[in-house]
């Protein structure tokens, strides 16, 4: 088995199945029927890149797992997602903060990915860039709404900005699975990304009258299985059924 | 968000035909309606463009004058051109 390749397609597979989760949560409780399906639509497109690259993940392994079981079937320490994209909802300045730094992030990533070496990831890739391109473009015009906004949109903003920047450092973390892949030119190296990443963000905070978030000391963990609380907690409501009906089908 | 306008929304199914009313949405500004439209009433392959006016900006006819605005049409059947012969070599018309 391709050890490397396979927990780099997880970690891929994990932000997406996470943050669509997280998503999901909103369904019925954002603030208008319209901005409920847009979050619903951002959920189900994120769902569907995990499902094809958890499925990919498991065919490499070779032990019979597929996307559903890996989904739902692992515990939040075998979970290889970045710590930004379990972090709880919070408000809308929040969860909106939270996607367009993922979103930022991912529309580059799959942009390179689309041009791996390795057929399948980069067909995977080169349909999810189209879907995260429109994420990054959606959750950007919420920055500059609600950053230029009023004074109570505008410090929510910058208080969610300051809140997830901890978790940066973790999202390009580069561990030594996704390092050997790098040097077989199937991923780019996240570390390569980061200083478009840091621009991009600035252009769109500049926009939104927003300071880029002061440098704080990041915290790590989450590509080597090392969360918060809060995964776990996520990922009890969301194996429940599976875990208490293993074989049903629908 | 309760003060958002109303806007309506018409959808393009694919090229070639017309922009259809597929209903409306609230949102702030022009931009956020398209958006709302987008993700409202194109997510299941339904349209290749969308089109999206202030609700308030659509002038509609009286509904209490639909009598004598649309009822004289009623009796003018002439006005169908379902009168001549055609040529036999024009089948579809």
């Amino acid at each position: 088995m391709d050890n490397s390749l396979f927990r780099s397609l997880v970690q891929l597979g994990d932000d997406c199945l996470v943050l669509g989760q997280r998503l999901c949560e909103w369904c019925g409780r954002a603030p208008t029927i319209e901005v409920d399906l847009s979050l619903s639509n951002l959920a189900l497109d994120m769902i569907g890149q995990a499902t094809l690259l958890l499925d990919y993940a498991g065919e490499v392994e070779g032990s019979g797992r597929n996307a559903d079981r890996l989904a739902f079937h692992r515990d939040a320490e075998q979970f290889r997602n970045a710590l930004l994209v379990e972090q709880p909802n919070g408000d809308f300045a929040r969860t909106i903060v939270r996607h367009f730094l993922y979103a930022t992030y991912a529309e580059a990533l799959f942009e390179q990915l689309s041009h791996s070496r390795d057929d399948r990831l980069a067909e995977i890739a080169a349909k999810a860039v189209k879907e995260l391109r429109y994420h990054a473009e959606y959750s950007a015009d919420w920055i500059v709404r609600l950053g230029d906004g009023t004074a109570d949109s505008r410090s929510r903003m910058q208080d969610s900005l300051e809140w997830h920047w901890r978790f940066i450092d973790d999202l390009f973390h580069d561990d030594e699975s996704w390092i050997d892949c790098a040097e077989r030119g199937i991923v780019p190296l996240r570390q390569a990304l980061r200083a478009d990443f840091e621009h991009a963000v600035g252009a769109v905070l500049a926009k939104a009258g927003l300071a880029m978030p002061a440098k704080v000391r990041g915290i790590e963990g989450g590509r080597g299985g090392r969360h918060s609380e809060h995964l776990s907690m996520m990922l009890a409501i969301m194996q429940v059924l599976p875990r208490a009906h293993p074989a049903a089908t629908w | 968000m309760k003060d958002w306008p109303l806007w309506e929304v018409f959808v393009r199914a694919r090229g070639g035909l017309e922009h259809r009313h597929a209903g409306s949405v609230h949102a702030p500004d022009a931009e956020m309606a398209l958006r709302h439209a987008r993700d409202t009433y194109t997510r299941r392959l339904e349209g290749v463009s969308v089109w999206v006016a202030r609700s308030a900006d659509i002038v509609a006819s009286d509904g209490a004058k639909s009598e004598q605005l649309f009822d004289p049409a009623a009796s003018k059947i002439y006005r169908h051109p379902s009168f001549y012969v055609l040529p036999e070599s024009v089948n579809h018309m």
